[in-house]
């Protein structure tokens, strides 16, 4: 959306777009950070979400090029199969810490390293040459009729990506499935805060967090494939530059509720479109000085949230987060 | 039914075998990359040979294995003693560049002294940018208990920005402007001569002086932590905070000064990387190296033991000398993470042996007394608090602290 208004000129340059903007760049956090979410309210916390990502982006890179269909059916495989690169990513991870009772967060960096941009995704890129290939199926935003032409609300509201209102779908159905199903309100808040209960109500705990953890990252695969399809679209080594990690950090940050994280994605991403916005405005300032914002902007309310919220039972974390269940 | 379960070890056992562990570990994920390799029609045993060759085959080959190992074994340290005392610092990658910019001012601002002068105000200022990086979130993390995860992570992107702002978007003091050439194509001042770390040349090996420090500050911390006060107390916390801070342990202050430690041995690994080998503050290759967060995984394979810190950083040194050699045409890009990844991924999952054993049980004998036997079985062992060998195994980063 954004660079589309740069072509144009200044004048054009509404509100709107820039937020709209904001909610692209937010989408692949929010995606991601929603997988990472469920797997946490079952108590494990994968610090390989960038690894998951970065997988997820060039499997879905690579399907899109090799498929030859019309776009939207090789971008619905490449979103697909990627969600699968991404969810058997996770399941790895699940053997380990879930299976074999490793530490979580040593097994989470090894994840993110195993498929980070020294690792798997940089060597798939080089295999199949993906490096410097413009795409042949590239997501792209699609007008809701004469509600996209609407001032403000339009362009940020009705001229989104499929997999924009996709999101927002799922936002509807976690904060259902968390609020109104027995598996979510009761089976996976008991996973994750006293699996020791949980399995005495004769929940099984392992295969509870087994298929959260594999859900986690399946969305981190198809938020990895949003970069490589749709944001940047092509595929370059270490493409999400980080965004795996950010994520992690605003489902900390927005408390393990999903729309707080839907919130905190958009502002992220409004944070980050920001800098091409000035240019467009004629203000050129060091890339890095704008690039740092989001990471402060994180750091900041990450550090005045525990500072504020110290104790508060609703914005504390799975209680046995993090933690092996040593049940059977 | 016959299946395979896991119970805890109701003894700790021998370290001979706690070490061996990881070297099995190690073994089976070269394995299984050695089917990866046979499978992508790649013949294993000479892609082995040939990586062998590269990392210790010769005295070359030896020599830029060390170089790798340097960085690797100073931020493993960083990682080792931040992990052993329950605190989850991953931001030695960020540390590391704050040391290296600091180095390389001093260096250069201290321009035509003598190397007495300039070499240990470079390791002094490494460590103190290291220090100052892990300032923030060491305080926020004693403060107000923020998650020192993401909170070190945030800073890493930081100083990564940081120092490419200083190169690459600005005409800093570290900025070589002297040349039109180097005007245009950003390129950081190289430091004095005089500046430049001596290394100790034995029998044609080459060790740097980073590598020095680093072996000697590996024997200090495993002196400290087997019989210093603080170790002691580091080592209660990591298991049991709670515990320390009954028996009167100044919990906060404790976490403070290991972190702020920690910064300091990943700044220094940064003044090494200007002292022994750049000369010159290089945004872009620190941050592709990652040194930072491979300490981390030096650190785990070294089951967090400090000389076994020196074997791990050695190996992975190895292989990432050899990966590099090996990457070209015949073998893609990102083949040194992948590896790695495996290996550490056996790693991690062998050493669940430290802590539990694997039993054989015929499920189907045992079915009658299951419903009774789980609830108790389950409830037994979550309360029951080994004193676990592999320290992180027991602290929680995430979850609430006590």
């Amino acid at each position: 959306m954004v660079s589309e208004t740069n072509k144009n000129g200044y004048k054009q340059l509404d509100p709107g777009c820039h937020i709209a903007g904001g909610v692209s760049y937010g989408t692949p956090l929010f995606l991601a950070g929603i997988g990472e979410l469920l797997s946490e309210r079952g108590g494990l916390v994968n610090l390989g979400i960038e690894g998951m990502m970065l997988i997820g982006a060039s499997v879905g890179f690579w399907v899109s090029q090799v498929l030859t269909f019309e776009s939207a059916a090789s971008l619905l495989v490449a979103f697909a199969i990627a969600m699968i690169a991404g969810a058997l990513a996770a399941g790895l991870y699940a053997v380990i810490t879930v299976g074999l009772r490793a530490d979580q967060v040593v097994t989470g960096l090894i994840l993110a390293i195993f498929g980070g941009s020294t690792g798997l995704s940089t060597y798939l890129g080089s295999t199949a040459h993906l490096i410097g290939v413009v795409g042949h199926h590239n997501l792209v935003a699609v007008g809701l009729g004469p509600l996209s032409s609407l001032p403000v609300v339009g362009p940020v509201l009705f001229h989104q990506d499929p997999l924009v209102y996709a999101s927002w779908f799922l936002l509807l159905v976690v904060e259902i499935f968390l609020g109104y199903t027995r598996l979510g309100r009761i089976t996976l808040k008991a996973v994750g805060d006293n699996p020791t209960s949980a399995a005495a109500m004769g929940i099984k705990v392992r295969q509870v967090r087994f298929l959260f953890c594999i859900a986690g990252g399946a969305l981190a695969g198809l938020g990895g494939a949003y970069y490589s399809l749709r944001l940047i679209p092509s595929w370059s080594n270490g493409l999400t530059a980080g965004a795996g990690w950010i994520a992690l950090g605003l489902v900390i940050v927005a408390f393990w509720r999903p729309i707080l994280l839907l919130a905190g994605c958009y502002l992220f991403g409004i944070s980050v479109s920001i800098g091409s916005v000035l240019a467009a405005r004629g203000i050129t300032l060091a890339p890095e000085l704008y690039g740092v914002l989001p990471y402060a902007l994180t750091l900041i309310v990450l550090i005045a949230s525990s500072a504020l919220l110290k104790g508060k039972r609703w914005a504390s974390a799975p209680a046995s987060l993090g933690k092996p269940y040593e049940g059977e | 039914m016959i299946s395979l379960k896991l119970e805890r070890r109701p003894t700790s056992i021998k370290s001979v075998y706690v070490a061996g562990i990881p070297v099995v570990g190690a073994v089976i994920g070269l394995l299984i990359a050695a089917v990866i390799l046979a499978v992508t029609r790649h013949n294993p045993f000479s892609t082995y040979g040939i990586m062998l060759q590269f990392a210790f085959g010769s005295l070359r080959g030896v020599n830029s294995t060390l170089v790798q190992m340097t960085p690797l074994l100073l931020t493993g340290l960083a990682a080792l003693v931040a992990f052993r005392a329950g605190v989850y610092n991953i931001g030695a990658e960020g540390q590391l560049y704050i040391g290296a910019m600091s180095a390389s001012g001093v260096a250069l601002a201290l321009r035509g002294q003598t190397p007495i002068v300039i070499i240990p105000c470079m390791l002094i200022a490494g460590a103190l940018g290291g220090v100052a990086w892990a300032l923030i979130p060491a305080l926020s993390r004693v403060l107000y208990d923020a998650n020192e995860i993401l909170t070190t992570l945030m800073m890493n992107y930081i100083g990564g920005l940081l120092i490419t702002y200083l190169i690459f978007n600005s005409d800093s003091y570290w900025r070589d402007l002297s040349t039109s050439f180097a005007r245009s194509y950003p390129v950081g001042k190289t430091i004095p001569i005089n500046a430049n770390w001596p290394a100790l040349g034995i029998a044609g090996f080459t060790l740097p002086l980073g590598l020095l420090v680093g072996l000697g500050v590996s024997i200090l911390v495993m002196l400290w932590f087997r019989q210093g006060r603080g170790g002691f107390f580091a080592r209660v916390f990591a298991n049991s905070p709670l515990t320390a801070q009954y028996t009167g342990v100044r919990t906060k202050r404790l976490v403070f000064g290991i972190f702020l430690a920690s910064g300091a041995l990943a700044g220094i690994a940064g003044a090494s990387q200007i002292g022994d080998f750049a000369h010159l503050l290089d945004p872009s290759s620190l941050q592709a190296a990652g040194y930072g967060y491979a300490g981390i995984l030096v650190a785990v394979l070294a089951m967090l033991n400090p000389l076994g810190l020196i074997l791990s950083s050695l190996f992975l040194g190895g292989l990432t000398n050899a990966g590099f050699a090996l990457e070209g045409p015949k073998f893609p890009n990102g083949t040194v993470g992948t590896l790695e990844g495996i290996i550490l991924f056996c790693v991690v999952g062998m050493l669940t042996l430290v802590n539990y054993r694997i039993r054989i049980v015929n499920q189907a004998r045992f079915t009658p007394l299951k419903a009774s036997k789980d609830g108790s079985t389950t409830a037994g062992v979550q309360e029951k608090s080994t004193f676990s060998r592999v320290r992180f195994f027991s602290s929680n980063p995430f979850g609430k602290r006590d």
